[in-house]
C-alpha cells in the first residue's frame, strides 16, 4: 500500500505539489491525468525518493520514503518506474539492459538473470531482440524494453510517467497494450498519462491534478461521465 | 655538398639495442596513460563538484598542464622538487611529468564526454535500486570511455612522442635515450636518429591502427 | 621561498629567453600557416590519391617526436654544409611541424562548409575563386580559427625543445639560472608563470570564440 499524506514539494519558489493526499491499495491501477505543470509527474519521482519532499510523508508498505533511516536503494527495488524518455542504456544490449540491475543490485547469477530477463522481454514482445543494441530499436520497442527492465526486478508497484508521450502516434498502441496486460495480471500501478481512453478502460480510479492539487478522484465512469469540478470538466472538454 | 658517407650498417647493428629502448618508451607511455587516466577521472569529477575546495585545485592542475610546456612539467618533477629535497630519477621524473600532462588534457576530454551523457541515465540507474557510485560506474563510465576512446588513444600517441623528452633530464634507457647514447659514442647523429624516427613513426601508426580496430570491435552500438 | 637571490638582471635574462621563444613561435606559425593554407586547400580540392605523397610527408611531422625532428634537421644541415644557424634551423623545423597540423585544420574547416552553400554560390554565377574568397574562407575561418589559436599556443609550448640545439629560450634560460642559484623550484615557477601568462589569456579567448560562434549557428 502506498500512502501519500499532505505532501508539499517546491522547486525553489515554485510550489508544484500543494498538499497531496492519496492512498493506493495493492492490486489497484490509478491513472493520474491533468495539464502540464500540474505536478503529476513530480509526484511519481517523490514516491520512489528520486526527489525529496518539503513536508508531509509518503509511506510504502509501512516504510516512510523520505525518512533519513530509509535505505532508498533497497526500497526502490520494490517500486519500479518507467520514464517518458525511455532511458535505455545505449552501451548494453537489450538483454544486458535488463540483466544489469538483476546481477549488480539483486546479486543474481548471470544465468538466472538472463533467464528472468528473457522471460520478461518475451512478455513485452521483444523475445527476438535480445542481442540487439537499443539504438537499433524503435521508440516503442525501447519503451517496452524499459518496462521489461522495471518488471524484471519483480517490483510490488510500478510507476509509469507519461510513457507514451515521446512516441510516434503509430507506436503508442503497442506500449499501451503492454500496460493493459500488466493491469490484467493484477500489478499495482500508478500511471501518469495523457491517454484518456487508456485511463478510462484500464484504471480502477482516475485522479485529476490541477495546479499542484488533486482536484478530483473517482471511478473512471464518474470522472469521465459526470465530473464534479469545473476544472475537470474544462480539462476533459479540451482533450477530447 | 655531401662529402659525408652515410654509415647505415652501424646504425642497423644497434637496432636490437634501440628496440629494447622502444620497449621502455612504450612502458613509460602506457604507465603514464594509466596514471593519467586515473587522475583525469578524479579531476573531471572534482571540477564538476559543488565544493570550491575540490574545484579550485583541480582547475589549477588542468590549466597548468595545458598552458605550460610538457618539458617544463618534466623539469618541475626533475629539478623543481629538488627544492624540497625530493630527487626523482630521470625515469620517475619523466613518468610523473607525462602523467601530469596526460591527466590535464584527458580530464577535459572526460568532462566533455560526461556532459554528453544525460542526467536521466543516472536517474534510470537509481530507480533500479543502484547507488550513486554504482550507477556512475556501471552506466556512466562505460559510455564516457566510449565517447572519449579515440581522443584518449590520440593522447597515448602524444604520450609516446613526449617520452623522447626524457633525454633532456638524463634518461638513457628509452628509445631517445639509447639513441643519444649511441650518438655520443659514434657521432653518427643522423643515421641513429633517422632510425629512431622510423621506429617512433611505426609505433605511433601501430597504436593508431590498433585503436581503430579495437574501437570497431568493442563498440558495436 | 621569496627569500631569493634572483636579481632583476636574472629576470631580464629570463625575459630575453621568453623573447626568443616568442620570436621562434612567430616565425614558425607565420611560415607554417602559409604552407598550411596552401596544403589545406590542395587537400580539400584535389583527389586524395594525387595528394597521397603530401599526406604521407605531413603525417611524418605529426608522428615523429619534435625533438628527433630538430636533431635530424640540425645533423642534416651540418652534413650538407649549409651552415644554417640553430635559430633558423629551429624556425624551419617548427614551421614544417606547424604546417602539418595547420593543413588538417584548414582542410577540416573547408570541408565543414556545406556543399549546398557552395553550389548556391556557383549557381549565382560566381567563379571558383570568388566562391573560395567570398563564401568558403569566411565560413571556414569561424570553424578553423579556434583550432588555429590552439595550434599556435601548442607551438609556443613545443618551442621549448629548441634548447637542445643550444638556443637560450625561456626554459633554457631558467635552467642556467637554476644551475647558478640552486633555487630550482622558485625559478621554474617564475618560468612557468611566464609561459602561463602568455598562453592562458589567449587560450581563454579561443575557447570564448568557439563558444560564441557555436551559439550563433
Amino acid at each position: 500500500m502506498i500512502e501519500i499524506e499532505n505532501v508539499h514539494k517546491s522547486f525553489g519558489a515554485l510550489e508544484v505539489l500543494k498538499g497531496i493526499d492519496l492512498t493506493v491499495e495493492k492490486g489497484e491501477v490509478v491513472s493520474v491525468i491533468g495539464g502540464s505543470g500540474s505536478g503529476k509527474s513530480t509526484l511519481l519521482t517523490c514516491i520512489n525518493g528520486l526527489e525529496p519532499i518539503n513536508t508531509g510523508r509518503i509511506v510504502v508498505d509501512g516504510t516512510e520514503v523520505h525518512a533519513a533511516s530509509t535505505d532508498l536503494n533497497r526500497l526502490r527495488r520494490k517500486i519500479g518506474i518507467v520514464f517518458q524518455q525511455f532511458n535505455a542504456f545505449p552501451h548494453l544490449t537489450v538483454l544486458e539492459n535488463v540483466t544489469l540491475a538483476l546481477r549488480k543490485v539483486l546479486g543474481k547469477s548471470r544465468g538466472e538473470a538472463e533467464e528472468i530477463a528473457a522471460r520478461q522481454l518475451g512478455h513485452v514482445g521483444l523475445g527476438d531482440k535480445l542481442k540487439v543494441y537499443p539504438g537499433r530499436l524503435s521508440g516503442g520497442q525501447q519503451q517496452r524494453m524499459a518496462i521489461a527492465r522495471a518488471l524484471a526486478m519483480s517490483p510490488d508497484y510500478i510507476l509509469f510517467d507519461e510513457v507514451t508521450s515521446a512516441l510516434d502516434p503509430q507506436l503508442v498502441g503497442e506500449v499501451l497494450d503492454t500496460l493493459k496486460l500488466l493491469a490484467e495480471e493484477g500489478m499495482t500501478m500508478i500511471c501518469v498519462t495523457h491517454e484518456m481512453n487508456f485511463a478510462r478502460d484500464v484504471s480502477h480510479r482516475v485522479a485529476f491534478f490541477h495546479k499542484g492539487v488533486m482536484a478530483e478522484i473517482g471511478a473512471p465512469d464518474q470522472i469521465f461521465g459526470a465530473p464534479e469540478r469545473p476544472e475537470t470538466r474544462e480539462f476533459l472538454s479540451n482533450v477530447r | 655538398m655531401f662529402n659525408y658517407t652515410f654509415q647505415w650498417r652501424q646504425a642497423f647493428r644497434a637496432l636490437p639495442e634501440m628496440l629494447d629502448g622502444a620497449l621502455v618508451t612504450l612502458q613509460i607511455a602506457v604507465l603514464s596513460m594509466l596514471i593519467g587516466m586515473t587522475f583525469a577521472v578524479i579531476l573531471a569529477v572534482a571540477r564538476n563538484s559543488a565544493s570550491r575546495w575540490l574545484r579550485a585545485p583541480a582547475t589549477a592542475w588542468v590549466e597548468v598542464a595545458r598552458n605550460t610546456p610538457a618539458l617544463f612539467q618534466i623539469y618541475m618533477a626533475h629539478f623543481g622538487l629538488g627544492s624540497f629535497g625530493i630527487y626523482l630519477s630521470p625515469f620517475a621524473a619523466l613518468l610523473a611529468g607525462i602523467a601530469f600532462n596526460n591527466a590535464g588534457y584527458l580530464s577535459e576530454t572526460f568532462r566533455g564526454a560526461l556532459r554528453a551523457i544525460p542526467d536521466t541515465q543516472i536517474r534510470a540507474g537509481r530507480s533500479l535500486g543502484m547507488g550513486q557510485a554504482q550507477a556512475f560506474r556501471l552506466i556512466v563510465m562505460p559510455q564516457m570511455l566510449r565517447i572519449s576512446f579515440l581522443p584518449t588513444m590520440n593522447q597515448t600517441v602524444w604520450a609516446i612522442l613526449m617520452t623522447s623528452l626524457g633525454v633532456t633530464v638524463g634518461m638513457n634507457t628509452d628509445l631517445a635515450g639509447v639513441t643519444q647514447d649511441l650518438n655520443a659514442r659514434s657521432f653518427r647523429t643522423f643515421e641513429f636518429f633517422a632510425l629512431a624516427a622510423v621506429i617512433y613513426y611505426v609505433i605511433a601508426k601501430a597504436v593508431m591502427l590498433a585503436s581503430r580496430l579495437a574501437a570497431w570491435r568493442m563498440f558495436r552500438y | 621561498m621569496f627569500d631569493t637571490s634572483l636579481t632583476l638582471n636574472d629576470v631580464w635574462f629570463m625575459l630575453k629567453g621568453a623573447g626568443v621563444t616568442l620570436a621562434v613561435t612567430a616565425f614558425a606559425v607565420t611560415g607554417g600557416t602559409v604552407l598550411g593554407l596552401l596544403f589545406g586547400v590542395i587537400r580539400s580540392q584535389v583527389r586524395p590519391w594525387i595528394t597521397l605523397p603530401l599526406i604521407f610527408v605531413l603525417d611524418i611531422f605529426r608522428s615523429v617526436p619534435l625533438l628527433i625532428q630538430l636533431i635530424l634537421a640540425n645533423a642534416l644541415q651540418a652534413i650538407a654544409g649549409f651552415q644554417i644557424s640553430p635559430f633558423v634551423t629551429s624556425c624551419i623545423v617548427l614551421a614544417l611541424y606547424t604546417s602539418a597540423y595547420c593543413t588538417e585544420i584548414v582542410r577540416g574547416a573547408i570541408e565543414a562548409v556545406p556543399k549546398v552553400t557552395r553550389r548556391a554560390a556557383r549557381s549565382l554565377g560566381m567563379t571558383w575563386g570568388q566562391d573560395m574568397t567570398q563564401i568558403v574562407f569566411p565560413m571556414a575561418l569561424r570553424v578553423g580559427l579556434p583550432s588555429w589559436i590552439g595550434l599556435t599556443l601548442g607551438v609556443m609550448k613545443d618551442s621549448a625543445l629548441i634548447l637542445w640545439l643550444g638556443l637560450i629560450e625561456l626554459l633554457r634560460a631558467s635552467q642556467i639560472l637554476v644551475t647558478r642559484l640552486q633555487e630550482p623550484m622558485f625559478i621554474l615557477l617564475v618560468a612557468g608563470a611566464i609561459y602561463f601568462a602568455l598562453s592562458f589569456p589567449i587560450a581563454r579567448f579561443g575557447a570564448h570564440l568557439e563558444r560564441r560562434w557555436q551559439e550563433n549557428d
